[in-house]
């Protein structure tokens, strides 16, 4: 996916005056943020769960080597063949290999994050192989130009029925409709053909269990369990962090998982998948290919950013973020928006590719608060900020700005001189409505509002006085 | 050196192993042991905890005293739907008297054509209102995804409290697990679409459970 993390700011700017995103944002905070509050609290004790989906996400990261061993053994002593992607190119050069290496000529792809990470359906292309997306936020995608997604869970939310009535009317050449239902019928007959006919099934992989050698994903729409039961292959692509030792650990992050993206105590369907068809069988992939993709996994364990890996791609953080909620995820640049993105992207593409997302963030930790695995993402979010200050990927200005303050804070009495000067100052600004219209250096802050006026006194001068 | 080797490696170093192959003792015995997690407190009796979770998935539930009245309540279910008398079943209900009670179920694999699919469960989950189907000869996976209407025959000491209890009852009587694991809960469903909550996206419109016991 083409990265454009560094024009976050014009584009979110852009972002907050499209009518129709604002519309599908706003749908986020009446509906997926209401359903998950619902769910948590119909759960009991939401808090001692997330904590147990940490310890398990933790464990499978403190021996990550020997539970993809494991899980390696198992997958292939079940006739799978696991193979390993260092990077995107690798993962793509594999899945196009065994596409050809079958003959295969149109791939069937259930959602996978992962392979918009790595540009799957571009390599796809590229080597002659279709790939038709079947769910239906991702289709409606695909065919609009191969839009990319801009919610990791909805990812058409920012689009309205009407515009997918125009465009199903427009590509489909069929009468209008503006009833989602009739909409999802009309999807659901274009797309039925397709898995018959596609000889191989993609999906992704919300974990794999080291314990059995299986791929577990949640779908609601049922396209998954078509792509994994219908396409002579079956291809799952995911990254190395989504090993979960048993099936018990992944049966309470099931509990947590639909709970936090959709509000749903469970999916409609939570499939596993252990190995092609077994030769008595009537259905199933002949070929059972397993994709473990690195691309920069492995170097987050090493870091700071570690407990990112624990991510299990819910969504939640961006369906509570004040910025996300206001600029909506095509401004983040890549696959990952919202405050997750704020730490992979950078930790993936490069800091000094995606200077402004450690940034998009109110530090209000909405997003640590929901988080179904406990990850500090404001922590992490500072951490990435330093490293950003200490590289010099911040500009001039700002740098200087905050050197002088962090040098005036150091000295306690010019510190509080310079603080009463501007208490008394901005007061007089204010005047008799005790708004400041316009403030030098940060317009962009006064542009759009106004500056509620300081009452003239310091914290420390009323503190001092209410002492004596 | 290969990829695996490569990344394997980096996953090592990342972790600070000593030595180049780890000591596996610690997950084999967590893995060997299997311990259930957190659930959720149970406060309730299984069949009718299952029975309003799967209603309230928009399911349908219906229960029967034995397995020989269940053609001739799919009979009455499709008749009252307005929906055809004929589709497949799972091989392993063949011997059922469809034909008894006028329908023309079929123990083939199902089409992609096939508007009715009868099948039956592993074993049923109550905390979410769950089937549990898996995959086999005699149980095909696509009876239960390919067609419209999908119905299907749980008997009531079948209902588990948790899906761990699911996992502990397909080791004792299976030892391993089947090529799929499909875990049904109600008919599909998507809300792609400006978060509305549609009914049958790719996979069924509608779920009937018949309850046998």
């Amino acid at each position: 996916m083409e990265l454009r993390s560094n024009e976050f700011k014009a584009r979110a700017a852009a972002n907050l005056g499209d009518a129709k995103l604002q519309k599908g944002l706003g749908l986020i905070k009446v509906k997926a943020v209401v359903n998950r509050a619902n769910a948590v609290a119909e759960f009991g004790d939401f808090e001692a769960l997330r904590e147990a989906g940490k310890e398990i996400r933790n464990r499978a990261l403190a021996d990550l080597d020997l539970y993809l061993e494991r899980f390696e053994r198992e997958a292939t002593a079940r006739g799978a063949v696991v193979h390993w992607a260092e990077n995107a190119s690798d993962a793509c050069r594999i899945i196009v290999d065994i596409a050809r290496e079958n003959g295969v000529k149109k791939v069937a792809k259930s959602k996978s994050m992962v392979s918009e990470e790595v540009g799957l359906n571009e390599a796809l292309i590229e080597a002659g192989i279709e790939p038709v997306e079947t769910d239906l936020g991702e289709y409606i995608l695909q065919i609009n130009d191969a839009e990319p997604p801009s919610h990791i869970v909805m990812p058409v939310i920012h689009k309205t029925v009407e515009d997918v009535a125009d465009l199903f009317h427009e590509k489909h050449g069929t009468p209008r409709k503006t009833d989602p239902a009739a909409l999802t019928r009309e999807a659901r007959e274009i797309l039925r053909p397709q898995f018959l006919s596609a000889e191989m099934g993609i999906s992704g992989a919300n974990f794999i269990v080291a314990e059995t050698g299986s791929t577990l994903i949640v779908t609601n729409e049922g396209n998954g369990r078509l792509c994994t039961t219908l396409p002579r292959l079956h291809v799952a692509i995911t990254g190395i962090e989504k090993v979960v030792p048993t099936l018990e650990d992944a049966s309470v992050l099931l509990r947590l998982l639909p709970r936090s993206a959709t509000g749903q105590a469970i999916t409609n369907y939570v499939s596993l998948h252990t190995g092609p068809k077994r030769l008595e069988e009537s259905d199933g992939p002949q070929q059972f290919h397993i994709v473990l993709v690195d691309n920069g996994r492995s170097k987050l364990l090493a870091g700071e950013m570690r407990e990112m890996l624990r991510c299990i791609r819910c969504g939640a953080c961006m369906n509570h973020c004040p910025v996300y909620q206001a600029v909506g995820g095509h401004a983040y640049g890549w696959v990952y928006p919202g405050p997750m993105g704020n730490i992979l992207t950078p930790s993936y593409v490069g800091l000094e590719n995606a200077v402004a997302l450690p940034n998009a963030a109110t530090m209000c930790n909405q997003c640590g608060v929901v988080c179904p695995v406990k990850i500090p993402l404001p922590d992490l979010m500072r951490t990435l900020r330093e490293e950003q200050m200490a590289r010099g990927l911040k500009p001039w200005a700002e740098r200087m700005g905050l050197a002088l303050w962090g040098w005036a804070a150091q000295q306690p009495a010019l510190y509080a001189l310079g603080t009463r000067i501007a208490a008394r100052v901005m007061k007089w600004m204010g005047g008799s409505e005790k708004l400041i219209h316009r403030l030098p250096f940060v317009s962009g802050w006064t542009d759009g509002r106004d500056f509620p006026a300081p009452a003239g006194k310091t914290f420390r001068e009323l503190y001092q006085r209410s002492k004596r | 050196m290969s990829s695996r080797d490569a990344i394997l490696g980096r996953v090592r170093s990342a972790l600070a192993r000593k030595v180049s192959l780890g000591d596996t003792a610690a997950i084999d015995a967590h893995i060997a042991a299997h311990p259930v997690g957190l659930q959720p407190q149970r406060d309730w009796e299984p069949e009718a905890r299952f029975r309003a979770r799967a209603e309230a998935l928009t399911s349908t539930v219906e229960k029967l005293g034995s397995l020989q009245a269940v053609p001739a309540a799919v009979a009455r279910y499709l008749v009252a739907h307005g929906l055809p008398t004929g589709g497949v079943c799972w091989p392993s209900l063949r011997r059922l008297d469809w034909i008894g009670a006028g329908l023309g179920m079929e123990d083939r694999p199902a089409r992609g054509d096939d508007l009715v699919g009868v099948t039956g469960c592993f074993c049923a989950i109550a905390e979410t209102g769950t089937l549990m189907l898996l995959s086999g000869a005699d149980t095909p996976a696509a009876a239960s995804l390919l067609p419209e209407t999908h119905i299907a025959i749980v008997e009531t000491q079948r209902i588990v409290p948790f899906m761990e209890d699911a996992w502990a009852l397909l080791r004792e009587e299976k030892g391993s697990l089947p090529r799929a694991v499909n875990f049904v809960s109600g008919p599909s469903r998507t809300a792609d679409i400006e978060q509305t909550v549609t009914l049958g996206a790719h996979g069924p419109y509608r779920v009937h459970i018949i309850l046998v016991g």
